[in-house]
């Protein structure tokens, strides 16, 4: 009862603040062009870097090139996704460090649809449409892939759960920052860099580091999973099928971990107001 | 319970340091920066809060208004435990910190009041009312397309203030709201608050180091010191307190060696002038009569006691029992 009505009013908050932002960013559209092209251009290069590593090979750990585009796009649009929502999180450190963060727990909204929504970036959606533009271009060059009903119903609900999980780790990042308030990096080494990681088949890492983003911080269900199931391939660690589908009820865990961590933070931070 | 608006009892605040004590051992101490405060602010009062650097000022404020959770004591803003529920509370006081905006940085003030209409869900007609007389007051009215980032200190105060009164709130709290503004800022703004304050009934508890803050719009005053309350009252029963003290500058018409008067010392001798000191509750004219009688005097004059070296006297005292 009272959860859920905090949930409504937070993400109401959400929207207004969000909404201000986006209209104060309008009102330099020259400038909001620009940005969003220039973070398109920036995630551009990333996967130029992919199509250089194919100029010289035929695949890579067994991935065809429409195959690892396929799990690019899908990585970057979902990371992009939560890049978009949740990206400003990483901020808290130093919100906690110079004291403004006491000014967001003086307002009726709760503190982390403020501190989320806060500078909320339009121009991110350049990395969102470069993500989508991959993933389009992969699935258009995927010869002989089986649609079925349930492989086309799992591509929206893979972009979504990982936004969500992706999500979940910006959060939990932000909790982190409650008592170390520069562990924004750490934080980043798990959001970008794990976008980073998921851009590439699984076959290319090792077991020991598959294993890890997949029961430990499980990154694995963002894309791989889902993805080898899309495209008919057996993952590397040989779980059973039904894991592939598992993705939504990760990242409702996910974001119940990182909703508890963010409580603990938040009163950690109000008892000893560091 | 009474009437009070405000209502601190036994509260308390201690903080964990954690220190290092060595390569690897870490020392924990415990601070009580808010060590057992009781006080009652009734409706309508203009209450102000000073002390030293680290006094617990700013702490008592963060309590108040549900940023920091009490470690102790009961305290009840509007009947709201404030820790428990912040956002209720939120809706109902308008906080103000010097330091720092609660304002959005790159936005224009315009934008930001909008945004805190909409967050507090202010009725249009109140909004309109609550900004124009703010705007009008403040001196506003040329502020508000400015993003804040390119306000003066004194114009970021001043559209703070009003972000904070949008509302409607009950109370209103203010950390240091004159510090770092210019003469004719400070003036506005104290002016402004004394309106606030009389014409609106709103009650007002403000911290400062500006101790004319606190002598131009407060008729009570608290003193914390070392976590604890020292005083607490009437503005002019301080000066007993601080056991202050009054100065006769007295002009003689010849160099002479310094006065001996009861009830008086002489502090200072420059030439013909001489500083002589009395306790601020006794009266000046029989000793001006003794000394005209004594001696040949040209001018004199009555400097009345500083307040801030009445303060001062009492941190130190303070600190001396400490």
């Amino acid at each position: 009862m009272g959860e859920s009505r905090a949930l409504l009013e937070g993400l109401r908050c959400y929207g207004l603040i969000s909404a201000m932002w986006i209209r104060s960013t309008m009102t330099y559209r020259a400038s909001f062009v620009m940005t969003t092209f220039g973070n398109f251009a920036a995630t551009v290069l990333d996967f130029v870097a992919i199509l250089l590593m194919f100029s010289q090979v035929d695949s890579l750990g067994g991935f065809s090139l429409p195959e690892v585009a396929f799990l690019y796009g899908t990585s970057s649009t979902a990371f992009g996704l939560a890049d978009l929502l949740m990206g400003s999180m990483d901020r808290l450190g130093r919100r906690v460090r110079d004291g403004t963060l006491d000014t967001l727990l003086v307002r009726p909204a709760p503190v982390l649809a403020q501190v989320a929504a806060d500078r909320f970036a339009l121009r991110r959606l350049g990395r969102i449409s470069q993500g989508s533009f991959v993933l389009v271009w992969a699935l258009t060059h995927l010869d002989g892939l089986q649609w079925t009903p349930l492989k086309l119903l799992l591509m929206p609900v893979m972009l979504l759960s990982g936004a969500g999980i992706f999500s979940a780790i910006f959060v939990l990042g932000g909790a982190f920052q409650f008592l170390a308030s520069d562990a924004s990096e750490v934080q980043n080494s798990f959001t970008y860099g794990g976008n980073t990681l998921l851009q590439y088949p699984p076959t290319v890492f090792a077991k020991d580091l598959v294993r890890g983003v997949t029961f430990v911080v499980p990154l694995a269900f963002v894309n791989w999973l889902p993805a080898l199931r899309i495209l008919g391939r057996d993952d590397p660690l040989g779980l059973p099928g039904w894991v592939d589908l598992a993705g939504p009820l990760v990242a409702v865990a996910c974001c119940a971990v990182a909703g508890l961590a963010w409580r603990t933070g938040l009163r950690s931070y109000r008892s000893t107001g560091s | 319970m009474s009437d009070g608006l405000i209502e601190l009892d036994g509260v308390e605040k201690v903080f964990d340091v954690r220190r290092r004590a060595g390569l690897l051992r870490r020392e924990r101490r415990q601070v009580r920066a808010v060590d057992g405060i009781s006080f009652t602010v009734p409706r309508g009062e203009m209450v102000g809060y000073i002390g030293p650097n680290g006094a617990g000022k700013s702490t008592t404020i963060k309590m108040l208004t549900g940023i920091l959770t009490p470690s102790g004591g009961r305290l009840r803003v509007a009947g709201i435990d404030p820790s428990r529920e912040r956002t209720r509370l939120a809706r109902r006081i308008g906080v103000v910190f010097g330091q720092r905006t609660t304002l959005w940085w790159d936005l224009p003030l315009r934008d930001s009041y909008q945004l805190v209409r909409r967050m507090y869900r202010i009725p249009d007609d109140r909004y309109r009312v609550n900004l124009e007389r703010c705007v009008e007051l403040l001196d506003l009215r040329d502020l508000l397309e400015v993003p804040v980032r390119q306000l003066s200190l004194g114009q970021r105060m001043r559209g703070d203030i009003a972000a904070a009164l949008l509302h409607d709130p009950e109370v209103l709290y203010l950390d240091e709201p004159t510090i770092g503004l210019d003469v004719v800022s400070k003036a506005k703004v104290r002016e402004f608050l004394r309106s606030v304050n009389t014409e609106q009934g709103m009650t007002v508890l403000l911290t400062t180091h500006d101790l004319t803050d606190i002598e131009q719009l407060c008729s009570r005053v608290m003193v914390i010191d070392h976590g604890r309350l020292m005083y607490d009252g009437g503005l002019a029963e301080l000066h007993a307190v601080g056991e202050s003290e009054r100065t006769l500058v007295v002009d003689f018409e010849r160099e002479l060696p310094p006065v001996e008067l009861p009830g008086a010392r002489c502090e200072r001798v420059d030439g013909p002038r001489q500083w002589l000191v009395f306790p601020a509750g006794s009266s000046a004219a029989p000793l001006v009569a003794e000394l005209a009688a004594r001696h040949p005097v040209v001018d004199l004059s009555v400097r009345e006691p500083v307040i801030e070296d009445v303060i001062a006297r009492m941190y130190a005292e303070s600190s001396a029992v400490v």
